[in-house]
């Protein structure tokens, strides 16, 4: 019997404090067949079980042809994530998936690339910040926006300063509450789209956050003439099986954890935004 | 010749025989603490002979009178449902050892070939349902593994409550199919009409005559005039578009503070399928077992997403079963996820009518 549900090991291969409260896991499959067969794209979760606690839904913010190691970035905010942030390199846990579907690579090449993310939004999108980065000849100019309540939650300030020094490439900061120092703009990120260099009908925009930054950033988009079949919301509901069975996560018809958790803003425009949904 | 035979009222033993017969345990509807409840069943003596029942928006009752029939009541608060999506679930179990590896093993369903009898139209209109999610996308294996060996002996439905509307919605009170084996009751005996091969093999070993026109021209009227008696209705036509351009209706809140939130609604529709995953570590730490059991979309951690509740409130919650009921289901499943079995009108505590709140939101419709 195939169980859809059953776990496959996994090993703690390394652990990275990014913030405070904010780190990643580095996990490896255990066995070498699994991690072979392994694929995965920008934007997709795995659902991680720590032994004895439960399980949690995580994205993959590592980049796909990285095979050996699958990296998870995750806030430690429930009972869950909170016993997963102590875990040590060399513990073992459960890891199953891919699941849902991924951001749109393939349509956005040939196109500029707007990636616009809020709070520990800029987990699920780094994967597709890295995948256009390795791939930059494919893509057109890149927009990379992030915006978060502190500057101290500002993780991977090294790879922005990188990618800001990339041609073509233009990073946008913006934090709510600024330390001392910060260079960045301070405030909400969205704004900052007026700065951003991009043609309206030749982008695709990938967003991630809290969900009032998404509706304001699409609402701005749009005066700015991007269509919203180009935009993409990536959602973030109670995944609990991952297949689109348990129920948790609809949104409307939607089975998020199957249908998304990447979609186009057309699709589900009607309803994002509506309280309860 | 007619496929419609006749078993007399007598021979209803040999059913059962026969389904044992053929190595199938029987599950069927008997009266257990003033309900009728679907359990294991091995004689026709066990069916609940003479009893009646009297259901209303948040009552049900079983009255015994002096009747000579077994199925001349509507559905009690489950069926299918438990049988085949079970309340709760072992997925796997997990053990550690001392290098600190962790074991994965699958909880393997355990085959059974299981008999129901006395199934209602609106329940196999359920169950389609249930196929459709829990087999079509991604199989769920326990679900299908109980699903491949089960034989439906349904039996048409003449005494429809007054809280059934499985006559608007379309699912009964007649058989449509998707059962084995279909029975109608009469004063001496039942017509019996088999649509499978495993259906026709267990009739096979019935001593069945032939069914008079007579008998069947009975059988097609008890039936309609059960149709007739129902009162209550949901609209024919999808509301999908309605219920969805009045999400700010009044009504909504209105309703919720008369809703309790209990879940009641959910467990005992016959469609509703959430559940939640759950961790059961062994006292010593050393195993775990993954279950998944029946969750419901009125309890506050069912929208759970870090840390805050995405539906804080019952006019959330309520919005969101009844939009997804009559509404979402059509976009999923290809059509409305209400049977019309009317089981969440008798056994909510406060006696809450889908079909009155339906009406009640979609009434505010804006014109077209």
């Amino acid at each position: 019997m195939r169980n859809p549900y059953l776990p496959m090991e996994a090993e703690v291969s390394g652990r990275i404090e990014e913030a405070p409260g904010m780190f990643t896991l580095e996990l490896r499959l255990s066995d070498g067949a699994q991690r072979e067969r392994y694929r995965f794209l920008p934007g997709q979760f795995n659902m991680l079980y720590l032994y004895g606690v439960g399980e949690i839904p995580i994205s993959l913010s590592s980049d796909p042809e990285e095979r050996e190691v699958l990296g998870h970035t995750i806030r430690a905010v429930g009972r869950v994530t909170r016993a997963i942030s102590r875990l040590e390199p060399g513990t073992r846990l459960g890891l199953r998936g891919p699941y849902g579907r991924g951001w749109p690579m393939a349509e956005a090449e040939g196109r500029d690339l707007v990636i616009l993310t809020g709070g520990l939004g800029c987990a699920p999108v780094v994967a597709a910040i890295g995948y256009a980065m390795r791939r930059r000849q494919r893509f057109r100019r890149l927009v990379i926006m992030q915006g978060v309540k502190h500057t101290a939650d500002m993780i991977w300030r090294a790879r922005y300063d990188t990618w800001a020094q990339a041609a073509g490439t233009q990073v946008l900061l913006a934090a709510d509450v600024a330390e001392p120092g910060w260079r960045g703009q301070v405030g909400p990120v969205t704004p900052l789209l007026e700065q951003a260099d991009f043609d309206p009908d030749l982008s695709t925009v990938m967003m991630c956050g809290p969900q009032p930054m998404m509706l304001d950033g699409a609402r701005r988009l749009l005066e700015r003439g991007v269509a919203d079949d180009r935009i993409w919301l990536s959602l973030e509901r109670n995944f609990q099986c991952g297949v689109g069975h348990c129920g948790h996560c609809q949104l409307g018809p939607y089975f998020v954890c199957r249908d998304g958790p990447v979609f186009r803003y057309r699709d589900i425009r009607w309803l994002f935004g509506t309280q309860g949904f | 010749m007619s496929s419609i035979r006749f078993l007399a009222r007598a021979g209803l033993d040999s059913l059962f025989h026969a389904l044992g017969g053929a190595g199938y345990r029987c599950i069927g509807p008997r009266v257990r603490d003033g309900a009728i409840c679907y359990e294991a069943i091995e004689r026709a003596e066990q069916l609940p002979l003479g009893y009646g029942d009297r259901q209303a928006p948040g009552e049900y009752r079983l009255e015994q009178g002096d009747g000579g029939r077994c199925f001349a009541w509507a559905n009690g608060p489950q069926a299918l449902k438990p049988l085949l999506f079970g309340p709760r679930e072992t997925l796997w179990r997990t053990s550690t050892d001392e290098s600190g590896h962790i074991r994965f093993e699958s909880a393997e369903p355990v085959p059974e070939r299981l008999a129901v009898i006395g199934v209602r139209a609106c329940d196999l209109a359920g169950l389609a349902l249930q196929d459709k999610h829990f087999l079509h996308h991604q199989e769920d294996p326990w679900y299908a593994a109980r699903r491949s060996d089960l034989l439906l002996v349904a039996v048409n439905c003449t005494h429809p409550a007054a809280t059934c509307f499985c006559a608007s919605t379309g699912d009964g009170p007649k058989v449509q199919g998707g059962a084995d084996v279909a029975l109608s009751e009469l004063d001496e005996g039942f017509l019996v009409e088999a649509y499978t091969d495993a259906g026709r093999a267990v009739c096979d070993a019935l001593s069945l005559q032939e069914a008079s026109p007579e008998q069947q021209a009975r059988a097609r009227r008890e039936i309609d005039a059960g149709a007739a008696r129902q009162v209550r209705r949901i609209s024919g036509r999808n509301l999908r578009s309605a219920l969805f351009a009045n999400l700010d209706h009044p009504r909504w809140s209105e309703v919720a503070e008369r809703c309790l939130s209990c879940g009641s609604c959910v467990a005992v529709c016959p469609t509703c399928f959430c559940h939640a995953e759950r961790e059961q570590p062994s006292l010593d730490g050393g195993s775990s077992e993954h279950l998944r059991q029946w969750d419901s979309c009125y309890s506050a951690e069912h929208s759970y997403i870090h840390g805050r509740l995405l539906r804080p409130d019952t006019r959330t919650r309520y919005r969101q079963w009844l939009t997804h009921k009559l509404g979402g289901w059509h976009d999923q499943y290809g059509r409305s996820g209400c049977v019309g079995c009317g089981r969440c009108i008798t056994w909510c505590p406060v006696g809450i009518d889908i079909t009155e709140e339906a009406a009640g939101v979609c009434s505010g419709e804006p014109a077209p």
